[in-house]
């Protein structure tokens, strides 16, 4: 059958409006590209073919859209684009580029339609396109969902392609020779006669000429970059303190604020007396702004000690004071009305539980930070032509709209100049400093000013990984699992993160609450796999592989009791279960890797665990030994498959990346709340993990999957559950609930 | 209060209980050391301070006044030092946001001990929090850069 994706990313990349029939698109819309934002400030003599490359008579410029948190896109999307361009690795500037509907984020539109990722029907790619039409419309410029690397794999080759054709073009009318007589290398155009052109020399000429729309990206056997290792753009500058990140941004006249916010997020300020801190040396001014009060000062610790001094009176939090209040909502949620979906139901679940021997277990994953090391911040100017804005962001128009509405401007006279992202793990997809910032700086109109939250700001102000129970219910039968029945009630994410753009979610059901729990590629004759949305709590926010990432620990787990009961292998018995053949491969390379089923010696044991996410099957393997002082972990074996890897030292560092998340906060973190206030204020109570229970780490990178996936969140789900099974081996104790050091004690 | 950074004399007039992080962020301008904390938990902020590795951000200006302070910035000013070397060789970085500190404290701990046994690096090591979780890479470079400092 025809693909619907790759027809609709041609047609836009080349700006053509054929398009195959029968696409569930309602608007002309869809088909007309969005306007290439890199032709609004083109200097006489510079070119740019399409969003994503723009040469100047000095530089070859590439664009890349998506955010830079750590996770090494910068590098990935140039990369893409150098390869079809012929340019040589670090031979152009990058840049993160103005933000753009252009830039609107189609593979993530992709995964929002709620299908596997391995389901190529019609109702699924149906809606897939028409996920992609209404991603498309509204331009959502988004980094996240490990979507990166999917969104950029095609557009970005072909974006390099057509600049490289359109410049040969040029040289070609330029020398009068014919195209196919010239090539590309090393920047340049070659001439039959051995001569080259570099591209900044052409810029000029291809400037007048119509882009070259009709081009055949290479085959994987000609790339000289892709797949291979590539120093990462931007590791010298992270060795020498050259990087600057968001909260490293100085504007000339700048001023540094501080906020005070009701703890009880989102609950309002009654009153406050900020004497003190008016008195204190360095302070501008002391305002209040929404939720709380800001400080204004000539520096940032005087900004942070004065807000510190501010006395205020806070009204309730709009959720539980305490936590046991919202467990018992969770255990509460298991309701028809509050029924979902229900994602699978393979066989008679029903007649599988009657009259037999049920084995069932709760299963509990708290609120997690995602406390990156860099603080967020933003620097706001308002002026009398709208706003400029510095800051790290993931979600860089809805930056734009926020900013706007407050200002009172339109969103494209907010002018954004996105920064590198010190770690965000899904809390950049919140843009709430901005906001206050933007509420500040209006007060102070000409006067740019930084907010930067403190620590303990953003331990109080964070929106965590969701809490989440599950209830899971199963037989097994001649040694093996014959039922397994989960049930999983969380709020939704989705809910709680749109509430804060002042949009409703999406409708239909939230994914996430199944994600990692309802696709298990195993053939277990009787499967069944039911969501609950719980309602509001605190509020939250998407996490380092979200739903999967308390749902992979509750659905590997109970699993693995099952195959526990029946007295099967845990490797033999998910082998024999596993029904589709990419997963297949990625679990039988993890046992070659871990030589599962050999002798670990005395007080030692090994858990496997496998999750699926972001459409990317993940397998790891946990060998720990129980010790005097604690369970210590020796080490982890991890094989994943995203069809095609093209870092591969990249691949390996956010896999083992993964893995160190996925563990250190499973073994011992948790966000509580207290009187609604969340407890952890620092890193001392929320120390995810440190270097020396950091296990050796051995990775696979297998590329059987037939589409390209990104790897920033999918090694994170199966950590937790590959670990808690290593344990249940090793020490016979089964942990139900993260974190596991409130159950047994760590090296 | 007088103070020295990466060679350059200054004259601050700021608070004795401002912590040094601050001065050098907002009163200098110099931006290697980062704020992660502010409670000496996390090692993002770590500079030298008469040669030895200390947290920044729990320094104070009036015990840091009159001594020489070396950034991220001044160490491989010249040539870069050899646990940078190390740094950029292993591609340790992701965000990046820790590794001035923990490049830092590496260039103290292994000055002070050239031949750390694993355990040793393990120790020294754990002070600076990664988020990212490079510590893999960071175990591999900070034996290569020993390696290349005993070798130098």
């Amino acid at each position: 059958m025809v693909d619907m994706g790759k027809v609709a990313r041609r047609t836009f990349i080349i700006g053509s409006a054929a398009i195959a029939g029968g696409v569930a698109f309602g608007y002309y819309a869809i088909n007309r590209p969005h306007k290439n934002p890199l032709l609004d400030d083109l200097e006489p003599g510079e070119a740019a073919f399409n969003p994503w490359v723009k040469i100047t008579p000095e530089a070859v410029v590439l664009i890349a859209p998506h955010a830079d948190l750590g996770q090494g896109v910068r590098s990935m999307q140039a990369a893409l684009i150098a390869e079809e361009l012929d340019l040589d690795w670090g031979d152009f500037v990058v840049s993160p580029g103005e933000p753009s509907p252009a830039y609107y984020n189609r593979a993530l539109a992709d995964m929002a339609a709620p299908f596997l990722s391995t389901d190529r029907s019609v109702p699924a790619e149906l809606t897939r396109g028409a996920m992609g039409a209404l991603f498309k419309l509204l331009g959502a410029q988004v980094t996240g969902g490990s979507s990166s690397v999917p969104d950029s794999y095609e557009t970005l080759r072909l974006a390099g392609a057509v600049a490289r054709e359109t410049l040969k073009k040029a040289a070609a009318k330029r020398e009068g020779v014919r195209v196919a007589d010239l090539t590309t290398e090393k920047g340049a155009v070659v001439l039959p006669d051995g001569r080259t052109i570099p591209y900044t020399e052409l810029a000029a000429d291809a400037a007048k000429i119509k882009p070259v729309s009709n081009v055949e990206l290479r085959d994987p056997s000609e790339w000289r970059l892709i797949g291979k290792p590539m120093p990462r753009l931007d590791i010298e500058p992270k060795s020498t303190g050259a990087v600057t990140y968001g909260v490293d941004v100085e504007v000339d006249g700048m001023l540094h604020a501080s906020i005070k916010l009701n703890p009880r997020q989102g609950g309002a300020l009654l009153s406050y007396d900020a004497s003190a801190a008016e008195a204190m040396r360095g302070i501008k001014t002391v305002m209040p702004v929404t939720g709380g009060v800001a400080v204004v000062a000539d520096n940032t610790w005087r900004a942070f000690k004065a807000a510190d001094a501010i006395d205020c009176e806070w009204g309730p939090a709009p959720y539980p004071n305490e936590m046991a209040d919202h467990w018992a909502a969770l255990e509460n949620s298991f309701t028809d009305d509050l029924l979902d979906s229900k994602w699978r139901d393979e066989g008679d679940m029903d007649a599988a539980l009657e009259g037999t021997e049920v084995i069932s277990a709760e299963y509990r994953a708290p609120y997690l930070a995602h406390a990156p090391l860099e603080p967020i911040s933003a620097i706001v100017r308002v002026d009398d032509d709208g706003a400029e804005v510095w800051t790290g962001t993931q979600i860089p128009r809805f930056v734009q709209t926020n900013v706007a509405a407050i200002v009172g401007c339109k969103p494209e006279e907010v002018r954004l100049h996105n920064q590198y992202i010190g770690g965000s793990f899904g809390h950049r997809l919140e843009d709430e400093q901005v906001k206050l910032a933007a509420e500040i700086a209006k007060a102070m109109k000409g006067k740019p000013i930084k907010l930067t939250y403190s620590r303990e700001g953003d331990f109080a102000h964070d929106f965590p990984r969701q809490i989440a129970l599950a209830r899971t219910q199963g037989v097994v039968k001649d040694g093996k699992v014959e039922a397994f029945d989960i049930s999983i009630a969380m709020p939704s994410v989705l809910d709680s993160q749109f509430s804060r753009q002042a949009m409703s979610a999406p409708p239909g059901p939230d994914d996430q609450i199944a994600a990692g729990a309802w696709n298990l590629p195993y053939a277990i004759p009787h499967y069944r796999m039911r969501a609950y949305r719980a309602a509001q709590l605190a509020p939250i926010s998407s996490w380092r592989s979200v739903g999967a990432s308390s749902n992979g620990f509750f659905a590997d787990c109970a699993l693995d009791e099952l195959i526990i009961a029946a007295g099967a292998d845990p490797m033999e018995e998910r082998l024999r279960l596993a029904d589709d053949p990419v997963s297949l491969k990625v679990l039988e390379a993890v046992a070659d890797m871990s030589n599962w089923g050999s002798d670990l010696g005395p007080d030692r044991g090994r858990g496997v665990a496998f999750v699926r996410s972001f459409g990317v099957p993940v397998a790891e393997v946990i060998e720990v030994t129980n010790t005097p002082s604690g369970v210590r972990i020796d080490k982890v074996f991890a094989a994943a498959d995203v069809g095609r890897i093209i870092d591969p030292v990249n691949f390996e560092s956010q896999v083992s990346g993964g893995v160190v998340w996925g563990l250190g906060h499973a073994m011992n973190c948790e966000i509580t709340y207290k009187d609604g206030k969340a407890e952890q204020s620092n890193y001392h109570q929320f120390e995810g993990m440190r270097l020396y229970q950091c296990p050796e780490i051995i990775v696979r990178g297998l590329e059987n999957a037939e589409r390209i996936r990104g790897m920033g969140e999918p090694a994170v789900p199966p950590a937790a559950p590959a670990l808690a099974n290593a344990i249940f081996n090793a020490t016979g104790q089964r942990i139900r609930e993260m974190p596991f050091n409130k159950h047994i004690r760590f090296v | 209060m007088q103070l020295t950074v990466n060679g350059d004399k200054y004259d601050l007039d700021v608070e004795e209980d401002m912590p040094l992080l601050w001065a050098l962020r907002d009163e200098l301008g110099i931006k290697g050391p980062k704020y992660g904390c502010g409670i000496a938990q996390c090692g993002a902020c770590t500079v030298h301070l008469d040669g030895l590795a200390v947290r920044s951000c729990s320094i104070k200006m009036k015990q840091a006044a009159g001594k020489t302070v070396t950034t991220i910035e001044g160490l491989g000013a010249d040539a870069l030092h050899a646990v940078q070397e190390a740094w950029i060789e292993e591609q340790v970085a992701q965000c990046g946001y820790c590794q001035s500190g923990q490049i830092m404290s590496a260039a103290t701990f292994l000055m002070l001990n050239p031949s750390p046994s694993d355990a040793d690096i393990d120790q020294a090591m754990s002070a600076n929090l990664c988020r990212c979780g490079t510590y893999p890479r960071i175990r591999k470079a900070v034996k290569s850069a020993a390696a290349k400092l005993r070798s130098a």
